[in-house]
């Protein structure tokens, strides 16, 4: 695939360090090999742009590419390194392995937020500097301020819920006798997209009127005597809960394996002699186990925060943000490539950002206290 | 009780169970699971029911159930006046029950046709619409054609939704997307865990730091970036969005890993002169398979099923569409076709669920990686 890509030399046998090469031939070799990278990288993209081949072929050699030219990367950048006197080797080597990894960070996240944050002190088209305005619009603005309500609820609503069905789920399989099924019942949503999951649940809330409902809910709402509705356009703000709903039984899985496995990890005799001295279940719940898996509840409770916050597909889905449904990642979506307006966009995005900072905060602490690094 | 007893003798686990009886709890527990499972179970079984009956009853009418079937039909004269009661079997009714359907002891009438005054006399009896078809998925898969006659009579051909190129994207945009940030990021846990050079740990706080950024702040930048680079609507540009979303999650992943293998692993390779590239590649990453699974299922999974990322920097281009996006233009654009929805969701969500059940273990280890300390 990358023929102009040199062989990886034999590895030096110890205490045989290859002849040092001239210090030209290195520093050709330091700028060549990246840049021959780069041009046979893009002489290939260049041509799968043009290339009329039978869409499988097409297919096999795209994934083949982009598999082997980011092994042949490593490989060719290795080896000009491995050139190198020992010292030199040692010094760049590092770089190496971790370059690609910072180099795509720095290109893909971190600069763009700092990018991000000064788009949102201009106006809509990026030309003019308008100050904090953006930020007084967005907490002024009807529909922006819709949206951060509603991500409010998804973020109060949604995590309580996951968190706690995944906490009951859990203790209950764990004293049930089919844990493994349903655990990979309630688990299993977390491999179906958002885009399907929102077809299975506007099935479950369809509404027609005058009609025999085909829509679960609606059916077992006019079994019961009542009346069908429309439940993700009517009720608002309570149509809202209806699209959580859907988060839930999605996210409600992950809580519940990671609290399964926590719970199994409080040691046996602990929960025995609290039994002993005659505890009864409840305080058992309360006194042993909540205390015990504290650190895992916070660490899941925190994930679940942070994935609400940036809820999009359920809601383009369901409603695409219509009838007061809309949250931070729909408007942001919305005032970007409708509107166009950058300025909004990017503001939506800082907000989103300020509040995920408490998050990033309790993630950094714990990353220090287990002692990473 | 005893019942109960009996069972939590059979566990592993002495003690547990103890205390609330297990009905109870298989029985919470099962309707929960069932709660769980209906409404993929509803799509499943709508994904095989004909057109006309999805949009006229509810899958669970495939399931044995009492419905009125008729037994007999009553021609009422030809000069019954509709407006008046209608007397039927010797009682009277108006119009708009025999329109709704009415009880008459423990039969039912109903209409059968209005204008020709003919009623219905229908008795309960045990029925299941079971009508199964495949038609849905070969509409969807393979794109069949329909001819729709317009307002004005004429008649136009329409190409059906078809998803099997758009089932190939997404298989293209999948493995890259999974395979280029794993790597990249095993290579980089290798060099923060093992190999010291200056600002080793500042850039490793920045790149836990980054885990929680909502990729939202980064899509205008880097939307700018890929059309000054060309790379918009590219498979590339998708790759590269990706594994950048993906880095680090994969990068603190495969350090809490990579930083916990034992050190006289790599002293005695070290000995015998190998290079840290062959330690990793000959080492790490053989010894990393357990963790490099569990987190390239996730990426997989997290791929498969993205649907912004791809909605921004694939946009309208037919070529590369994945399908998470056909399906949401689905949605949007013929919400009603249900029986091509209900097959077009399932189809997108047979690779995911064969990951997931072929390598649930995996995936759940991975999971719990780094979260359930002690």
């Amino acid at each position: 695939m990358n023929p102009d890509i040199p062989n990886p030399p034999k590895e030096p046998a110890a205490g045989n360090p290859p002849s040092a090469p001239s210090f030209g031939r290195l520093l050709l070799l330091t700028l060549g090999v990246p840049l021959l990278n780069g041009a046979v990288n893009y002489g290939i993209f260049q041509y799968f742009r043009t290339a009329a081949l039978h869409p499988i072929l097409y297919a096999l050699l795209a994934v083949l590419w982009g598999v082997a030219g980011i092994y042949l990367l490593f490989l060719s950048l290795n080896w000009v390194v491995e050139q190198y006197s020992d010292r030199a080797r040692q010094k760049v080597q590092p770089y190496v392995f971790i370059g690609p990894a910072v180099a795509l960070l720095g290109w893909l996240l971190l600069l763009p937020t700092l990018r991000t944050l000064y788009l949102s002190f201009l106006d809509a088209g990026s030309e003019r500097f308008v100050g904090l305005a953006n930020y007084a619009a967005v907490f002024t603005n009807r529909l922006l301020l819709v949206a951060l309500r509603n991500n409010l609820l998804w973020v109060a609503a949604g995590t309580a819920a996951c968190v706690g069905l995944g906490l009951l789920i859990a203790i209950l399989a764990d004293r049930s006798s089919f844990e493994r099924t349903a655990k990979a019942i309630v688990f299993m949503p977390m491999a179906i997209s958002f885009v399907a999951a929102g077809v299975i649940w506007k099935f479950i809330y369809y509404y027609q009127p005058e009609q025999e409902q085909i829509g679960l809910l609606n059916a077992v709402v006019v079994y019961f005597g009542g009346e069908p509705m429309a439940w993700t356009s009517m009720l608002q703000p309570w149509n809202n809960l209806f699209l959580i709903a859907i988060l839930v039984w999605m996210q409600t899985g992950f809580a519940m394996v990671i609290f399964s496995a926590a719970i199994k990890s409080i040691p046996e005799d602990l929960l025995e002699a609290a039994r002993v001295d005659g505890a009864g279940e409840v305080r058992i719940f309360f006194r042993i186990m909540i205390p015990y898996i504290s650190s895992t509840l916070l660490a899941v409770t925190t994930t679940i925060i942070v994935f609400t916050l940036k809820i999009f597909d359920v809601v383009m889905v369901m409603t695409g943000g219509q009838y007061d449904t809309e949250v931070v990642a729909t408007q942001f979506y919305r005032q970007f490539f409708m509107y166009r307006n950058f300025g909004y966009g990017s503001t939506l995005a800082i907000v989103l950002l300020i509040a995920v900072i408490p998050v990033l905060w309790f993630n950094l602490r714990q990353f220090r206290k287990e002692g990473g690094l | 009780m005893a019942a109960a007893n009996q069972a939590s003798g059979r566990r592993r686990r002495k003690g547990a169970g103890k205390g609330g009886s297990r009905w109870l709890i298989n029985g919470v527990l099962g309707f929960l699971c069932l709660l769980w499972l209906i409404p993929t179970v509803g799509l499943l079984v709508s994904s095989f029911r004909p057109a006309a009956d999805i949009l006229q009853t509810g899958w669970w009418k495939v399931l044995p159930h009492k419905d009125w079937a008729t037994a007999e039909q009553i021609t009422l004269p030809k000069d019954t006046d509709l407006r008046g009661p209608i007397e039927v079997l010797g009682a009277a009714y108006t119009d708009e029950q025999l329109r709704a359907g009415v009880a008459a002891g423990d039969r039912r009438l109903i209409w059968e046709n209005r204008r020709a005054r003919i009623v219905n006399v229908q008795t309960p009896s045990w029925t299941m619409g079971a009508d199964f078809t495949l038609d849905n998925y070969k509409n969807v898969l393979t794109g069949k054609e329909y001819v729709i006659t317009m307002g004005d009579g004429s008649t136009q051909t329409e190409k059906g939704t078809d998803l099997s190129r758009a089932f190939l994207n997404t298989f293209t945009v999948a493995v890259p997307s999974t395979v280029i940030p794993v790597l990249i990021a095993s290579f980089a846990a290798y060099g923060f865990a093992w190999l010291k050079f200056p600002g080793r740990r500042t850039l490793f706080v920045v790149v836990i730091a980054l885990l929680v950024v909502p990729i939202q702040v980064a899509l205008i930048p880097i939307m700018k970036d890929f059309t000054g680079l060309g790379l918009n609507g590219s498979f590339l540009g998708i790759w590269i969005a990706h594994t950048g979303f993906g880095l680090p999650l994969a990068t603190y992943f495969m350090f809490n890993y990579i930083s916990q293998l034992p050190k006289d692993l790599f002293e005695s390779a070290f000995m015998d002169g190998a290079s840290n590239f062959t330690i990793f590649t000959k080492l790490v990453l053989p010894l990393s398979v357990p963790a490099i699974a569990s987190i390239g299922i996730f990426q997989f999974l997290w791929v498969w099923n993205d649907y912004l990322v791809s909605l921004i920097f694939i946009g309208s281009q037919p070529d590369v569409q994945v399908l998470s996006m056909r399906i949401a233009d689905m949605v949007g654009s013929r919400g009603n076709d249900w029986h091509l929805l209900t097959a077009a969701a399932f189809v997108s969500m047979l690779m995911p669920l064969a990951v997931f059940f072929g390598l649930q273990k995996y995936f759940v280890r991975g999971l719990l990686g780094g979260s359930v300390k002690g």
